[in-house]
């Protein structure tokens, strides 16, 4: 009886693991080069419409992101009506000028004709605050523009 | 002198560690969205001398404060603007246009050069609404091309684009560099907007 007894003792042997950090390590390796870090902070909601005309923006180093909508939770104290956000706070429409000055400063000469200014905006936003934001854009004559949307459906939008 | 066997460093806890930077990284990251609709922004100075262009080579379309598309002077739905447009654009009143498939209707636009969408929206507009709009404007363009190129060399405008842009399509980019202009040129984007 003994030889059957001795078959049932054996415990389930542990799974080897020593492949674990080779797994972690690939997937790692894959976050860390997919990682586009955030240029700024957004101090605003920023929930883009939908459209599906799109082209792609294809030199990031060729655009300026000038971000519009409400105040987030956090900055509930600058009120509710919707806001300009250049770099990394809320500005006035007059500052728009001296913003794109200041890009334009840090890039190559020859580059300049080729900026693109990319218009984040929330969907909720006023056309009123983007109008103003284009005429200001037409003073300083930043006229090439891309109104930053989500790929979709527009009547995905309501 | 004796060799000595160096003590194994524990490797246990590496997984741990590439957990920690793992979890950091998915964290952080963000896909950006970088691709939206490409306008140009009329030059400030304007010319002074005022082109007369006839009413009926101008379509306008009108948001109004609480998101009411009105079509030359018609209320209509955002889901039939398109197609509006397509008709607009496409008519081709003055017979000028071998290329046009519309209705040749005389009292809608003579030619695609000529016909101008004019935009007008209000402080009031909500945004979406307004990209809703312009993107249905720009489809309409689109659908006109795609067809066109279509026909002329068997395939559509957008694929002719993207072929263009791509660093390694094979073809000669300078023949396919002719035939969109050539595309553009026959239906010219004269999308205005009023401010």
């Amino acid at each position: 009886m003994s030889k059957f007894k001795k078959k049932k003792s054996g415990d389930m042997p542990a799974v080897n693991t020593a492949s674990l950090p080779d797994i972690v390590f690939m997937l790692l390796f894959f976050f860390m080069v997919a990682t586009v870090m955030r240029q700024n902070t957004l101090m605003i909601q920023n929930n883009l419409p939908f459209a599906d005309q799109v082209e792609k923006l294809d030199k990031k180093d060729l655009v300026m992101y000038i971000y519009a909508g409400k105040p987030s939770a956090n900055y509930k104290q600058y009120g509710t009506e919707a806001k300009i956000q250049l770099n990394d706070k809320f500005a006035d429409v007059n500052e728009i000028a001296a913003f794109i000055a200041a890009e334009r400063a840090s890039k190559r000469e020859e580059l300049i004709p080729f900026l693109t200014t990319a218009l984040k905006v929330d969907s909720d936003a006023n056309m009123g605050l983007i109008g103003d934001i284009k005429q200001e854009l037409r003073k300083v004559n930043a006229l090439k523009i891309n109104y930053t949307v989500k790929k979709g459906s527009v009547f995905g939008n309501k | 002198m004796a060799k000595r066997a160096a003590p194994e460093v524990n490797a246990g806890s590496m997984a741990d560690i590439a957990f920690l930077l793992l979890i950091f990284f998915l964290v952080t990251t963000t896909i950006e969205t970088d691709s939206g609709i490409n306008r140009k922004l009329p030059p400030m100075e304007e010319s002074e001398e005022d082109v007369i262009i006839k009413q009926k080579n101008i379509f306008t379309v009108l948001l109004n404060g609480k998101d009411q598309l009105l079509v030359e002077d018609d209320l209509m739905e955002l889901k039939n603007l398109r197609k509006a447009a397509i008709e607009f654009l496409d008519n081709g009143g003055d017979g000028t246009c071998n290329y046009c498939k519309g209705k040749k209707d005389p009292t809608s636009s003579d030619n695609p050069d000529k016909a101008i969408i004019s935009l007008k929206n209000e402080r009031e507009t909500s945004y979406k609404t307004y990209i809703a709009v312009q993107n249905e404007l720009v489809a309409a363009y689109n659908d006109l091309r795609n067809k066109r190129a279509q026909s002329l060399y068997g395939e559509p405008f957008s694929e002719m684009e993207a072929n263009y842009k791509d660093v390694n399509w094979p073809g000669n980019k300078e023949k396919l560099k002719e035939k969109i202009e050539q595309i553009k040129l026959e239906y010219p984007q004269k999308l205005s907007e009023v401010q």
